[in-house]
């Protein structure tokens, strides 16, 4: 089945799954819909917290650094004068009586100072802040981002697993909670959006925003509610007066959360998921044929 | 001296605003901050009352003054992230770093403050609250997350207990570090799932890193109770105190449901108890400590 050729007029296919609440589910659709589908390529974007690889185990995999430019000052060139202080949004450096102190982990990595310094002082290296895992499982290829333990900026880890989307194929995308820059950094150039949320006042609450935001970014996209029967009738009163399409409606079972909490994706044991997860791509497919 | 205690996770989802709220209720006066800026919830529950908004800046975003601009395209080259398209800025894209200012030769880019979010002063009925709202797509979380603390610090030193509770985000990121540093301790609520071990180890890695004193809580602990176990032995290994275990129940969201922190929805229920007992714990580790 390659149902993406079907897409007139588009060569690939970003598919991205977003909440606004963590823990609703996000990875569990990513990873049961990219295995209902037949050669698909996952990306875990959700590089704070990556989940993908304890659902799909990979192994034989290959890991490469990434790294942001970070300031070096030259103390032999550089005089104190305290532009490149001045000049720095991110109280990234301070300019000392006696030499220039860079605190790396807060650089925005923008180049500015570089640019001021009237002595070129100052050139750039490669700093590691995380790294990017690639495998295959089955027919699924993975790309896993992950940010090194205690540094604050996610998006150059997103950014470069993004760069790995394939031309011409299906790419899901699991995405961060929240609706920060983490998550415009996933979301934008996506041509669908599966929202997963759960019927709670939580849920609902962060839903909401998290439709705010994608209505903005004006991407396509459609509402998965995971463990629709335990919570209420809020969550279904808000798509229907929205006019947003519920996709799926996957009830609370306990079964499928033992399996989650085991790692084992509740489509190899539940295999009549698969349909259902086939139907929703022939839901966007549709959506995205009509709308081009 | 004023203590700072923050519940976190690593993995969303795991309970910890639901605790966060059921520990105000027991604890009655405790100042409440809610430092999940990018999704808070725990107003739903507590009902603030605001009795001060302020815009958050923390941030500039470049403008371009179109007639001046020739189009030379200086700037697009200089931006590091993709923000600069002159005649035009991406304002989500803009971090605000004043690359492109610099590089105009017409002068044609100027830089304005940026409001990233709001800031609120709130009372509820059990006592002072701080939380905001980042707007969407802002990156500014980390410094909002610290304005919250700020604030919460200042109710906190006029209380009587001296105590700060954070409500805070899932991740290991920019909000995330924020709220751990200089923390009293943070209490990690997780899940008996490999992706909530998973996560809690990487948010242990980052208290670790800054040197704050962890507690684990073990939330629906009868869902897996072989990966329990494992928890319990990592934390012991680790010297990691496990404050308690919750079973699953759907009483959590039956309380969310109607508003209410557990203590009040469902006064009698053994999760109330057992999140007394925790509570107690906590409180005997701060006080010893004072002492």
């Amino acid at each position: 089945m390659i149902v993406h050729r079907l897409i007139i007029g588009c060569n690939s296919l970003i598919i991205t799954v977003a909440s606004g609440k963590g823990g609703t589910g996000k990875t569990t659709v990513a990873v049961n819909l990219a295995l209902s589908l037949d050669d698909v390529n996952l990306f875990d974007c959700d590089v704070e917290e990556p989940n993908v690889h304890t659902l799909l185990h990979p192994k034989d995999i290959i890991s490469e650094t990434v790294s942001v430019p970070t300031p070096d000052v030259n103390q032999d060139l550089c005089t104190l004068c305290g532009k490149c202080g001045e000049f720095c949004q991110f109280n990234a450096i301070f300019v000392g009586k006696t030499k220039v102190m860079i605190f790396e982990e807060i650089c925005h990595s923008c180049g500015g100072c570089a640019r001021v310094c009237p002595e070129q002082a100052i050139s750039e290296r490669d700093r590691p802040v995380g790294a990017i895992k690639t495998s295959k499982v089955d027919l699924v290829a993975l790309t896993s981002g992950e940010l090194k333990i205690g540094e604050p900026m996610a998006v150059p880890i997103i950014k470069a697993v993004k760069d790995r989307i394939v031309v011409d194929e299906v790419n899901i995308l699991d995405a961060p909670p929240g609706t920060s820059c983490t998550v415009i950094e996933t979301v934008q150039e996506s041509d669908y959006v599966i929202l997963v949320t759960e019927p709670t006042p939580f849920g609902l609450h962060d839903l909401m925003m998290t439709v705010d935001v994608v209505d903005k970014l004006r991407v396509p996209y459609g509402v998965i509610i995971n463990r629709s029967t335990i919570g209420n009738e809020d969550t279904a009163n808000f798509l229907k007066e929205r006019g947003i399409p519920i996709l799926l409606e996957i009830p609370f079972d306990r079964h499928i959360a033992e399996l989650y909490s085991k790692g084992i994706p509740f489509v190899k044991e539940l295999p009549q998921y698969r349909a259902m997860f086939q139907d929703v791509m022939k839901h966007i497919e549709e959506v995205l044929n009509n709308g081009s | 001296m004023v203590r700072e205690l923050a519940v976190v996770s690593g993995k969303g989802g795991t309970g910890k605003t639901t605790i966060s709220a059921a520990f105000v209720a027991i604890s009655g006066n405790t100042v409440m901050a809610d430092c999940d800026v990018d999704a808070p919830d725990l107003h739903i529950l507590l009902k603030p009352e605001v009795k001060k908004t302020e815009d958050f800046i923390s941030s500039k975003v470049a403008i371009i003054d179109e007639e001046m601009c020739t189009n030379c395209d200086l700037c697009h080259t200089a931006c590091r992230f993709d923000a600069a398209n002159p005649p035009n800025i991406n304002p989500i894209s803009c971090e605000g770093c004043g690359v492109c200012e610099y590089v105009c030769p017409e002068n044609a880019i100027t830089m304005h403050d940026k409001v990233s979010g709001e800031v609120y002063e709130s009372t509820t009925r059990f006592g002072p609250m701080v939380h905001a709202k980042l707007h969407p797509g802002e990156g500014n979380s980390g410094k909002l997350v610290t304005e919250v603390r700020k604030r919460s610090l200042q109710f906190a030193e006029g209380s009587e207990t001296k105590l700060v509770l954070i409500d805070g985000s899932p991740g290991i990121g920019c909000p995330v570090i924020a709220t751990v540093t200089g923390l009293y301790m943070g209490i990690i609520v997780t899940e008996p799932t490999l992706s909530g071990i998973h996560d809690m180890k990487r948010v242990l890695g980052l208290m670790n890193q800054l040197k704050v004193r962890p507690a684990v809580i073990i939330n629906k602990f009868d869902l897996n109770l072989e990966n329990s176990k494992e928890i319990e032995e990592f934390c012991k290994e680790n010297g990691v105190e496990v404050l308690g275990k919750l079973p699953f129940n759907n009483v959590m969201t039956k309380s969310m449901i109607a508003g209410q922190t557990l203590p009040e929805f469902s006064p009698d229920h053994e999760m109330v108890k057992l999140l007394e007992n925790m509570w107690k714990r906590i409180h005997s580790i701060v006080s010893e400590d004072q002492q």
